[in-house]
């Protein structure tokens, strides 16, 4: 096949731009082959180079000393928690394939973030979900929501790996592009940890797992622009997922690297088979020959600009170790997998393809490489105007509702609010007996075998408040994630974050991503959590409007033994009920002002961070001496809906609870606003006067509330509800939504 | 006493499965490979959940055919104890070990949360550790757990006794409202004639601990204990 010229022209229409494909006839001294255009294409697009971002980036806190591997080093972030033992995280988008494909968007989404963590040599122990979604009287929005969660299910249930968490989020500026994100974590030996690196001149270089097909060409491009009308045609951009024969790919890789046979590996996500070539050799400072011809593919007549960009998942690159890879052949064998010499480690720095002994593609491996010749950019900034408008909202002149126990029933029906357990349900939280604290609870928590330990995850952002607020809202993203650990009994150690906003050439756009970049690194600083990793997925934009700037966090923390794990519902009848934290009237962007008031308006809560981590620091000293027998943080829907999640969230709480509340502020507000740093504890009666002296020494507000008890929530005179009305509009709200069409 | 459990290709419980006969019973326990054909050494073979050959198409049907099948029937055949949970337990119906068939869930919906099950027989291998008439909590987790036989198939299981776990309420009475997948007479587990192969869709190997929720599960795996022990004392005496 005649492969077409290579002129500007095409370069554009590739989405590079003028100045972009001057640079590369610049680093090649020609002009490039069809190939190497495709090659660059990817690899400077936005999802592979991240060259609008990466200079922000940089201002984020990427040091601790538990880290193992540091943000951008290598596939995942790792830190060392004790007993000679690692977790490796991080998180992932898929938003655009999902938009326009949703069952195998998100299957391949989970499919891509698992390799990028038994790549390290680790074997993954738990997914989690963040999901942001249109409202969901849209029917497109119920097709999506079904589509993606049933995706995230079959690909995650099938390769066996439990999703712990996550949360799911309603809102009408996600309607055409919905965000869907995946954070894999695993655990690894420290001796079986293994780099993405390519070294040792001749060692030879295999291509593992799967074939190579025609799927996912030019996905990364595809994440790289706004979604329009055109977007459906973009579907063969979308791979198919193969969770079996992941799972197989998963077992063969653990054995190849536990029997130390490898020099590096590195799996193929965006770019395919270019990406893992490019970044294995610039990381290890060599080069790599290979031979197209010897890839193993499922369709014919495929050229090599199509093997080169080809993303059919579920493969790996590998680089053996002098006089194995017999071996390594044998054990993918064994797993009936392919596993075939495409080439050797050069130590020439170029990558060189060939096809059938004939040079297709010629470039430095370095100027492909993130952190390397990556083109990087810093946009022009603008505050957007609405942020003044929206601010000048007051909600005083809100009327207050007759019936304030309707407006929390009304509450814990929002989608927002209600239990997302038709979402989890679907999804296997169990397999491999690692789960003590499954979704529905603050964090979820799983045991880590042979040690007392425990590790807890959390995923937090209301895209909300990062709207009304992106700098307030990042830092509130990554303390409540924080303060979810702490709710578990865990001290935050570290953060993936996966920060999903617009088209970064809109002022605004950027503007609002510096503010929540900044914001998040403040946050992290004050939580000594460090950034290990994560991803940038911008364009993110219907037709119509772009997404509300959604900086998701995934935060892990280590439980010190786990007896200290904690749980958010109440557990016995006549412990206390107290409030850390302080009550204020800040219900600017709250899902009370939403759900009942149709407002998106407001200036959101304030976090002062000093008191936060104060709070936090008492809550965990208080589980840790084991004052605490029940811990929930408040949030969406403010004091009312935690006591209210308190009362009725797991099926293994069905306690009630008589709260009196001394305050001025307007009942409503009192009830539904969103202030920060509050977190609801119930304690055993004996050890009330110790948890009060430790909050003194601690100089953190801490309050009685009430008692536990009884078979309905009533807080003062205000309201009233027996348990079966709060469960029936907790429960049944999505399944109601889901069903009934 | 040996226990081998099965991993074919996209099973995904055999750790579990291993693991909870060595923290529950503390006995020998070793992984088999499905093309493995000699199980001659030992007592018991769990054939345990997961997705073998990735279920795509119906479930267990290609894992039938895997070379270790040919040897479980013929340890079935000699008496062996053998146990199918949740994929193993649709394997085993395909193999034909055990009447009947799955259905896709009612839901249509993959599903996973804690079920509670009504101990029918506590006379077999598998449940004399338990009490007839216990209601018990265990985890389920699939997507085809939608029990289905003919007229005749389940009149026999039920005439035989054989239906040994039934899908019920907290009270132990039968529900619809907690039938999770929609099984005929709400068959949870079931046994074949002679009483030594077992299918279960819940894991009770996942209910081995309070720490994971439940420890009702455990019972499973000290009731064939305490069968084979007691098969070993009569053989010593």
């Amino acid at each position: 096949m005649r492969e077409p010229k290579v002129t500007e022209k095409l370069a554009l229409a590739h989405v590079l731009s003028r100045e972009e494909y001057k640079r590369i006839k610049e680093i090649l001294g020609r002009t490039p082959t069809f190939t190497e255009l495709g090659i660059y294409s990817v690899m400077w697009s936005e999802h592979c180079s991240y060259k609008n971002s990466i200079a922000l980036l940089k201002t984020l806190p990427r040091e601790s000393p538990h880290l193992l591997a540091k943000a951008g080093e290598e596939n995942a972030g790792a830190m060392d928690i004790g007993d000679g033992l690692a977790v490796v995280f991080k998180i992932e988008s898929h938003n655009h394939p999902s938009a326009v494909e949703p069952y195998q968007g998100a299957a391949t989404g989970i499919g891509g973030i698992l390799r990028d963590i038994f790549t390290m040599g680790a074997r993954p122990i738990a997914c989690l979900d963040p999901l942001h979604f249109g409202e969901l009287r849209n029917p497109r929005v119920r097709y999506l929501f079904d589509g993606v969660v049933r995706g995230i299910g079959d690909y995650g249930n099938c390769f066996g790996v439990p999703t712990v968490g996550g949360e799911v989020y309603f809102e009408k500026n996600y309607t055409g592009n919905p965000i869907v994100n995946c954070m894999a974590v695993g655990l690894a030996k420290h001796e079986d940890l293994i780099s993405a690196t390519a070294k040792g001149k001749g060692n030879a270089v295999l291509i593992v797992g799967a074939s190579t097909g025609r799927d996912g060409i030019h996905g990364a491009t595809f994440a790289s622009e706004e979604l329009s009308e055109k977007s459906e045609s973009r579907r063969p951009s979308v791979q198919i997922g193969d969770p079996f024969m992941e799972k197989l790919l998963l077992e063969a890789t653990l054995e190849i690297i536990g029997e130390r046979l490898v020099v590096g590996i590195q799996d193929m996500g965006a770019a395919g088979i270019t990406c893992s070539t490019s970044e294995m050799s610039a990381r290890g400072e060599s080069g790599m020959e290979i031979e197209l011809s010897k890839v193993p593919v499922r369709e014919t007549k495929m050229t090599p600009y199509e093997i080169m960009l080809s993303e059919s998942q579920e493969r790996m690159l590998v680089v053996a170790k002098k006089g194995k890879v017999k071996e390594i052949q044998r054990i993918f064998k064994k797993w009936g997998l392919h596993s075939a010499i495409i080439g050797k480690v050069t130590d020439d720095g170029l990558l060189r393809v060939k096809n059938n002994g004939r040079v297709v593609a010629e470039v430095p491996a370095v100027s492909l490489a993130l952190g390397g010749g990556t083109p990087v950019y810093t946009r022009e900034r603008k505050r957007p105007a609405h942020l003044s408008k929206h601010w000048r909202f007051n909600p005083d002149s809100l009327p207050l509702p007759e019936d304030l126990g309707e407006t929390l029933l009304k509450l814990l029906c929002s989608p927002n609010i209600t239990s997302k357990a038709w979402v989890y349900e679907q999804y296997d939280t169990m397999v491999r007996t690692g789960t003590v604290v499954g979704p529905g609870s603050d964090a979820a928590v799983m045991r880590i075998r042979k040690t007392k330990k425990g590790l807890a995850f959390s995923t937090d952002c209301n895209g909300r408040y990062c709207y009304l607020n992106p700098k307030e809202g990042a830092k509130i993203a990554v303390a409540e994630a924080a303060r979810n650990l702490i709710c578990s009994g865990a001290k935050p150690l570290g953060v993936t974050n996966c920060l999903n906003f617009g088209n970064p050439y809109k002022p605004e756009m950027f503007w609002t991503f510096a503010e929540c970049v900044a914001g998040m690194g403040e946050a992290c600083r004050a939580f000594k959590t460090p950034i290990t990793g994560g991803n940038v997925s911008f364009y993110n934009e219907d037709p119509e409007r772009a997404v509300y700037p959604t900086p998701v966090i995934g935060m892990v923390g280590l439980i010190e033994d786990m007896k200290q794990v904690t749980t958010q519902w109440f557990k016995d009848r006549g412990d206390l009920i107290f409030l850390v934290g302080e009550n204020t009237p800040e219900v600017g962007g709250s899902e009370y002002l939403k759900s009942i008031h149709n407002r998106i308006a407001g200036q959101i809560p304030g976090i002062n961070l000093d008191f936060e981590l104060k709070v936090q620091e008492f809550c965990l000293t208080a589980i840790r001496e084991g004052l605490v027998a029940s811990a929930h943080d408040t949030s969406e829907g403010g004091l009312a809906v935690a006591l209210a999640e308190c009362c009725i969230a797991s099926s293994k709480s069905n306690l009630g609870a008589a709260i009196k509340l001394k305050s001025q502020m307007r009942p409503d507000f009192l009830l539904f606003s969103e202030s920060q740093s509050r977190i609801i504890l119930s304690a055993k009666q004996k050890n009330a006067d110790r948890l009060k002296r430790l909050a003194k020494r601690f100089q953190v507000p801490l309050k009685k509330i009430g008692t536990v008890g009884g078979k309905a929530l009533k807080i003062n005179t205000l309201l009233s509800l027996d348990l079966d009305s709060l469960k029936r509009a907790y429960f049944r709200s999505i399944p109601n939504l889901m069903e009934k069409w | 006493m040996k226990f081998g459990v099965i991993t074919f290709p996209g099973s995904n419980c055999d750790y579990d499965a291993y693991r909870a006969v060595k923290e529950v019973l503390g006995e020998g326990v070793e992984y088999l490979w499905h093309q493995d054909r000699d199980l001659r050494e030992f007592d018991v073979v769990i054939l345990p959940g997961g997705f073998s050959y990735g279920d795509y198409l119906r479930t267990g049907a290609i894992a039938r055919f895997s070379a270790i099948m040919g040897a479980v029937k013929r340890f079935a055949q000699s008496g062996g104890l053998v146990l199918g949970i949740c994929n193993g337990f649709q394997i085993l119906l395909e193999a034909g070990l055990l009447p009947g068939a799955m259905l896709r869930n009612r839901s249509l919906r993959f599903v996973c949360k804690y079920v509670y099950l009504r101990v029918e027989n506590d006379s077999t291998p598998f449940t004399n550790a338990y009490k007839i008439g216990q209601v018990v909590k265990i985890p389920i987790a699939h997507s085809d757990g939608n029990y289905f036989g003919d007229e005749k198939t389940v009149e026999k299981l039920e005439a035989s006794n054989r239906v040994v776990f039934r899908y019920c309420n907290p009270g132990g009475e039968l529900d619809d409202h907690y039938n999770p997948n929609g099984s005929l007479n709400f068959i949870a587990g079931i046994m074949n004639s002679r009483g030594n192969v077992m299918g279960m869709m819940p894991h009770p190997e996942r209910a081995t601990s309070q720490l994971l929720g439940s420890p009702d599960g455990r019972l499973v795996f000290e009731s064939m204990y305490s069968y084979l022990s007691r098969k070993e004392r009569r053989k010593v005496s």
